[in-house]
C-alpha cells in the first residue's frame, strides 16, 4: 500500500519535462557514496495485514473497559459521549495545518476561541492559550514563565505532594537555568515566601489526592512579589473554586479528563491559563476575535510576536505546535455536558470517591489519610500494595496505584481513583476485595 | 521622513529630546514607518534606571518585535501612559504624542554623543 | 469555485439555552457528601446545547476549513501529505484508547512492543544507534536533543561551550530551543549557492562551540551538499551536529542523516508518517542519536528482555520531557504507515516527492523566479516578484479563490516575497498540472488586475482579517 498516484507512464512523462532521464538524477545533490540502495526493513504489506498485526498488539493490553477501574494518577478513566470523537474526527479538521491562512481556516480558529473561552472560564482566568502538550509541560513551561516575569527571581517552591512524573518534567525543562527548587509540605500558605522567591506552585489537588485552598498562599505570594502558579484538576474545577477566582497568576492542568481517551499516555492536553497582565509573557499560540474588511467576525492568530517563527532566539518559548486534535475533543466535551454536565460528571466522581473512602477506611487494616478530598485518595494498606494491586487484578479489580511505583520506600500505599464510570456495586466489591486481601 | 531637528539620535532609531531639565524618548518617523503599525510597547515604569545603549523596551507590530535602546542613561520620571493604550500614537506622530518615557539624565553630556538630525538623516538615506 | 461554507456561525455561547444539555449521565446511587463550604463553586459559565444544534455546530465549522481531505496543500516545510483513513481506525481500537499509562509492563505488552517495533524501524530509517518516542513534537524533539548536547558537553567537563550554530534559513524553533537549552545562538549564513557559507562556517567553529543545528535537505528545499564535512569540521572542533528532521520526506530510504556525521536528529511523525496535523497537533518528534549521545536520550525508553518489553530510563538520560511515554496514539498511526510502506515504499516515498516538487517547479520557474537554479527535493522557493506593486501575500490570497491552500509564505526569511511550495508523493500529476495553471494564470492576472488579487480572497468565509486590531485590542474569551 503507498498512497502514491503517480503511474510509470507519468513519472516518465514528469521526468521528461523536468529534463532528466531518471529519478535517481534527481537525488545526484547527495553525494554517491551516501546514497543507498535500500532500508533493512521489511516490505510494504496491504492495508489487511498491517491492521491485523496493529489490532492483534492491541488486544495484548488490559483494558479500563473490562475491570473495576480504580486507577488514576494523572490519568483519568471518564466517559466520553459518542459525539465527541464522530465530530473531531471529521476530515476538514483532522487533516488541516495549524491556521495560518484565517480566511480558509476559521473552523479550526473559531474552535480554538471557544475552547480558550470554555477553558478560561472554568479555571476563572482571563486567557487560555490554544494548548501544550500535556499538563506536565504546560505546568514546566508555567514555572519557566513566572520566573522570567519575576526578573530571574531564583527559587520556586514546589509541594512535595505533586505528581512525580511532573517534578522530573520541571527538571529537565529548568536544567540550564539555575533555578532553585524548595520542597514544602502540607498547606501552600505555611511555605516561606521571600524575597528571593519567584513563584510558588500549589498542586489542587495533590498527587495524593489532597485539597487546600488557594486563597491565602496567592495573598502570600504577592505580598512577597512572588506568582502564585495553581496545577489543577479542571473537573474538580466544576464544583470547587477556580484558582482563577481564589488569585492565580498562572493556571496548567491536564485537560486529558476532559474528553481525551487514555491512549497509554498521550495525546493529552496541557491547558494553560493567565492573567491580563502576563497574557504578553505567555507561551504557545493564542486565537482572537476580529473583523474583516466588511466588518464581519473572524478569528487569527494573535499576539504572534512572543512566538518563535517571530521572536526566534528571544522567543518566550520554543512551542510551535499546539496539541489541535486534543484541544478539539475537549471543545467539544466540554460544549456537550455544558454547564449542569460538567458539574454532574464533578459531582458524582466526588461523591463516590467519598463513598468509596468511606467504606475502604472502615475496613480493619486500611486508613485513608486525605482529610480533603476530590476524586482521588492515598490508603494505607496492611500488605504491600503492589501486592494486593497484583491479587485484585486477578479478580478483575484495578484498585489504584501502588505508590512504590514512583518512590520505592513507601510500599504500602495505594492511590485509589474513583470517577463517574464506577458504580455503587464497583465500590462495595473492591471494598470487600480489600478485605478479603489483608488475610 | 521627518526627523525631528530639535532631538538627537542612535543608528537603532531611537531619539532623545530635551523637556525641560528632562529627556523625551521615542522612535524616529523612519523607525514608526519601517514598523508598521504599532500594536504594543512594553515600556519601564517609573523609578527604573535606564543606560545608554542598553534594552529598555520593546516595541511591537503584529509581525515584528523590535528591542528599544536607551539613548542615554538616567532615571525614568514619566510613562507615556497614553500610548501604552493608543500604540497608534507612535505611528501618528511619533514625536509628539507618540514619545515614549521621559527621563531625567545622570549625565546630560551623553546627548552630545548621539546623532544629530544631519547626521542621522544620513544613517536612514536621507540629506 | 470552492466548497467551503460561507455561512455566518454563531460561537457555542450564543447558541446556548439555559436548561439544554447534549448529555445524560446515569443517576447517582451513592449518597451525596457535602464540599467543604469555603472551596464551594458558586458560578460555572459553560454554555448549554442539545446534541443536534452542537453536531451542525462543530460541522459548519469544520466546512470552513481547507484540509488535505478537500483541498491541494502544498505547505512547503509542512509535508501536508494524505492520511490514510485506516490509521484512525487502527488508533481508535478500544486496546489502545483503553489502555492507562500507569498499568505496569506486563500489562502494556502489546503497547510497548509496537512502541520498540516502531524505534527500531525509525532508527533503521535514520541510521542511528538508539531512539526515544518520548518527545511530543518537532520543536520537544529539538529540546530534548539540544539538552542531549548540553548534558554531553556536562560530564566531560565542557560546560562552558554555549554557543550553537543556526544557518541563516533555519525553522525559527531551532534558535528558540538553543535558547531552552542554555545555548547562545550565532547565525550561519547561506552561500550563493543555497548551501551553508563554508567560510562562514569555518570562523565561527572555536572553543566556545557546543554543537551546529542543520536542517537538511534546508528549507530552500536544497540538499546540503556539503554535510559529511560540515559534520567532520564541527567534531574537530569539539561540538555536536543536530539534525532537524523536518524534512526527511525526500530522504527516507535513500539517505540515512546517522551516516553522514549527524550525532542527534529528530523525525516529524505528523509530517514524514503520515500522522494528521490536526488543525495544530498533536505532533510526534521522536529523536534519534547515535551512540555518543544515546545514553543521554529522554526516556522511558522501551527495551526488549527476549520475549518481553519493559519501559527504561536511559543510563545517562536528560529525564522526562513530558509524563508518560509520548504521543502513543500518534505513534500507532505512524508504526501503521510504517508497516504499510516498508521498505520498497519507503523508497517511493521520497523518488515520487522529489519527483513531484522537481516536475511542479518546471511547469512555474519561468514566471515565478527560483533564485536557487538547482535540482531541489521535496520542494522548492520561489518568488512572488510577478508584477510591480504585487506582493507574495497577494498571490497566495488569490490562490484561495482557485481553490488551492496557498504554499508557505515569507519563509526561509533569506529569499524576500518566498512562496515555499512542497506537493508531496500523494498528489497526482493532474492535481500539479492545475496548481501550475492557476499559479500562471493569477500571475497573468497581477499584471493586467492587481486589484483582483489585493482584494482576494473573494470566495472565503471572510475577507482578509484586521490583524493589527486583533493584536492591539485583543478579545481571547468569549465577552458575553
Amino acid at each position: 500500500m503507498s498512497f502514491i498516484p503517480n503511474t510509470g507512464a507519468e513519472r516518465a512523462e514528469m521526468l521528461k519535462a523536468i529534463g532528466v532521464s531518471s529519478v535517481e538524477e534527481l537525488f545526484s545533490d547527495i553525494p554517491a557514496h551516501l546514497r543507498i540502495k535500500g532500508l533493512d526493513l521489511p516490505e510494504g504489506i496491504s492495508e489487511i495485514e498491517a491492521l491485523d498485526a496493529v489490532d492483534s498488539l492491541a488486544e495484548r493490553n488490559v483494558q479500563t473497559k473490562k475491570m473495576d477501574w480504580f486507577l488514576g494518577a494523572g490519568a483519568y478513566y471518564g466517559y466520553i459521549p459518542a459525539v465527541v470523537p464522530a465530530l473531531a474526527g471529521r476530515g476538514e479538521f483532522l487533516t488541516a495545518y495549524t491556521p495560518y491562512q484565517p480566511e480558509v481556516s476559521q473552523g479550526t480558529l473559531q474552535a480554538i476561541f471557544e475552547y480558550q473561552s470554555m477553558a478560561a472560564k472554568l479555571l476563572g482566568m482571563s486567557v487560555v492559550n490554544a494548548s501544550h502538550y500535556d499538563g506536565a509541560t504546560a505546568l514546566a513551561e508555567a514555572v519557566l514563565m513566572a520566573w522570567k516575569a519575576r526578573d530571574n527571581r531564583p527559587r520556586i517552591l514546589l509541594p512535595a505532594d505533586l505528581h512525580p512524573e511532573y517534578k522530573q518534567v520541571i527538571e529537565t525543562y529548568c536544567t540550564s537555568f539555575g533555578i532553585e527548587f524548595v520542597q514544602y509540605e502540607g498547606a501552600p500558605e505555611a511555605a516561606s515566601f521571600d524575597e528571593k522567591t519567584a513563584a510558588i506552585v500549589i498542586a489542587y489537588p495533590g498527587f495524593s489526592g489532597e485539597v487546600y485552598p488557594i486563597r491565602k498562599a496567592a495573598d502570600r505570594a504577592h505580598e512577597a512579589g512572588a506568582l502564585c502558579i495553581v496545577q489543577a484538576d479542571p473537573v474538580m474545577c466544576a464544583l470547587m473554586k477556580s484558582p482563577g477566582e481564589q488569585g492565580a497568576d498562572i493556571v496548567s492542568a491536564e485537560g486529558q479528563s476532559l474528553g481525551n481517551p487514555l491512549n497509554f499516555g498521550g495525546p493529552y492536553l496541557g491547558i494553560m491559563g493567565t492573567t491580563e497582565a502576563l497574557v504578553r509573557r505567555m507561551p504557545g499560540r493564542i486565537v482572537g476575535e476580529t473583523k474583516d474588511k466588511n466588518g464581519k467576525r473572524g478569528f487569527v492568530l494573535t499576539l504572534s510576536t512572543r512566538e518563535q517563527h517571530i521572536r526566534r532566539e528571544k522567543a518566550v518559548s520554543n512551542i510551535c505546535s499546539n496539541q489541535g486534535l486534543s484541544m478539539l475533543q475537549t471543545c467539544i466535551y466540554l460544549a456537550t455536558l455544558g454547564k449542569q454536565g460538567l458539574k454532574e460528571v464533578a459531582r458524582q466522581s466526588y461523591d463516590k470517591a467519598h463513598y468509596a473512602a468511606e467504606l475502604i477506611d472502615r475496613i480493619e487494616g486500611y486508613r485513608v489519610r486525605n482529610s480533603q478530598f476530590f476524586r482521588e485518595f492515598l490508603v494505607e494498606t496492611p500488605k504491600p500494595a503492589s501486592q494486593i494491586v497484583k491479587t485484585l487484578s486477578r479478580m478483575g479489580i484495578m484498585p489504584g496505584l501502588a505508590l512504590s511505583r514512583y518512590y520505592p520506600e513507601r510500599t504500602n500505599e495505594l492511590l485509589v481513583c474513583v470517577t463517574e464510570m464506577n458504580t455503587r456495586a464497583q465500590i462495595e466489591r473492591l471494598a470487600a476485595a480489600l478485605k478479603e486481601a489483608s488475610k | 521622513m521627518a526627523i525631528d531637528k530639535n532631538a538627537r539620535y542612535l543608528e537603532s532609531h531611537e531619539y532623545a529630546k530635551p523637556s525641560g531639565e528632562y529627556m523625551v524618548f521615542g522612535i524616529s518617523d523612519h523607525a514608526q514607518a519601517e514598523l508598521g503599525d504599532v500594536v504594543f510597547v512594553e515600556l519601564p515604569s517609573v523609578g527604573k534606571t535606564v543606560t545608554k545603549g542598553a534594552i529598555f523596551g520593546t516595541i511591537e507590530s503584529v509581525k515584528a518585535a523590535s528591542d528599544l535602546y536607551a539613548p542615554i542613561s538616567g532615571t525614568v520620571v514619566e510613562v507615556n501612559e497614553a500610548v501604552k493604550n493608543d500604540p497608534s500614537l507612535v505611528n501618528k506622530d511619533c514625536y509628539g504624542t507618540g514619545w515614549l518615557v521621559k527621563v531625567a539624565p545622570s549625565n546630560p553630556s551623553e546627548f552630545q554623543s548621539l546623532l544629530d538630525p544631519a547626521a542621522y538623516g544620513k544613517t536612514i538615506g536621507e540629506e | 469555485m470552492n466548497t467551503i461554507n460561507m455561512r455566518d456561525e454563531p460561537l457555542v455561547y450564543e447558541l446556548s439555552r439555559a436548561g439544554r444539555t447534549g448529555c445524560s449521565l446515569p443517576r447517582s446511587d451513592v449518597p451525596e457528601y457535602a464540599v467543604p463550604g469555603e472551596l464551594v463553586r458558586e458560578e460555572l459559565d459553560l454554555p448549554e446545547l442539545d446534541e443536534l444544534t452542537l453536531v451542525r455546530h462543530f460541522t459548519r465549522l469544520s466546512q470552513k476549513n481547507f484540509s488535505i481531505d478537500t483541498e491541494f496543500y502544498p505547505l512547503g516545510s509542512c509535508t501536508m501529505k494524505y492520511n490514510p483513513k485506516v490509521n484512525e481506525v487502527a488508533a481508535s481500537n478500544p486496546g489502545w484508547k483503553n489502555l492507562h499509562p500507569l498499568v505496569g509492563d506486563e500489562n502494556a505488552q502489546g503497547a510497548l512492543e509496537l512502541m520498540w517495533r516502531l524505534q527500531e524501524g525509525l532508527r533503521e530509517v535514520g541510521g542511528f544507534a538508539a531512539a526515544s518516542l518520548q518527545p511530543a513534537a518537532g520543536a520537544h524533539g529539538e529540546l530534548s536533543g539540544v539538552l542531549m548536547i548540553s548534558a554531553a558537553l556536562r560530564a566531560r567537563g565542557d560546560e562552558g561551550r554555549k554557543k550553537m550554530l543556526i544557518p541563516d534559513s533555519a525553522h525559527g524553533t531551532n534558535p528558540a530551543s538553543c535558547t531552552m537549552a542554555g545555548f547562545v545562538t550565532q547565525t550561519i549564513p547561506s552561500g550563493p549557492d543555497g548551501n551553508i557559507d563554508m567560510t562562514a562556517l569555518k570562523a565561527a567553529l572555536d572553543e566556545t562551540v557546543a554543537g551546529i543545528m542543520i536542517t537538511n535537505p534546508n528549507t530552500l528545499g536544497l540538499f546540503e551538499t556539503n554535510i559529511e564535512e560540515i559534520c567532520r569540521l564541527v567534531h574537530e572542533a569539539g561540538g555536536y551536529v543536530y539534525g532537524d528532521g523536518a524534512n526527511m520526506n525526500a530522504l527516507a530510504g535513500v539517505f540515512k542523516p546517522g551516516s553522514s556525521g549527524i550525532d542527534v536528529m529528530h523525525f516529524n511523525l505528523h509530517k514524514t508518517f503520515s500522522t494528521p496535523h490536526g488543525g495544530g497537533g498533536p505532533g510526534a518528534g521522536m529523536i534519534a542519536a547515535n551512540t555518543s549521545l544515546a545514553p543521554y536520550l529522554p526516556g522511558p525508553i522501551v527495551v526488549k528482555d527476549g520475549d518481553a518489553y519493559r519501559l527504561a530510563m536511559p543510563p545517562k538520560s536528560i529525564g522526562r520531557v513530558k509524563a508518560f511515554y509520548g504521543n502513543f496514539g500518534v505513534l500507532v498511526r505512524a508504526y501503521m504507515y510504517l508497516l504499510m510502506m516498508g521498505a520498497d515504499g519507503l523508497r517511493g516515498v521520497a523518488e515520487n516527492a522529489v519527483l513531484n516538487a522537481n516536475y511542479l517547479k518546471s511547469l512555474v520557474e519561468d514566471v515565478y523566479p527560483v533564485p536557487y537554479k538547482r535540482r531541489c527535493m521535496h520542494e522548492f522557493v520561489a518568488k512572488g516578484t510577478v508584477a510591480e506593486g504585487v506582493h507574495t501575500l497577494d498571490i497566495a490570497k488569490r490562490l484561495i479563490d482557485y481553490g488551492f491552500h496557498p504554499p508557505t509564505i515569507y519563509f526561509p526569511l533569506i529569499v524576500q516575497e518566498a512562496l515555499m511550495i512542497e506537493p508531496t508523493e500523494t498528489e497526482s500529476k493532474e492535481t500539479l498540472d492545475l496548481y501550475a495553471d492557476a499559479l500562471r494564470r493569477i500571475a497573468a492576472e497581477a499584471a493586467t488586475q492587481p486589484e483582483l488579487l489585493h482584494e482576494a480572497p473573494h470566495d472565503a468565509p471572510v475577507a482578509r482579517l484586521d490583524e493589527v486590531m486583533a493584536a492591539r485590542y485583543p478579545i481571547l474569551c468569549y465577552r458575553g
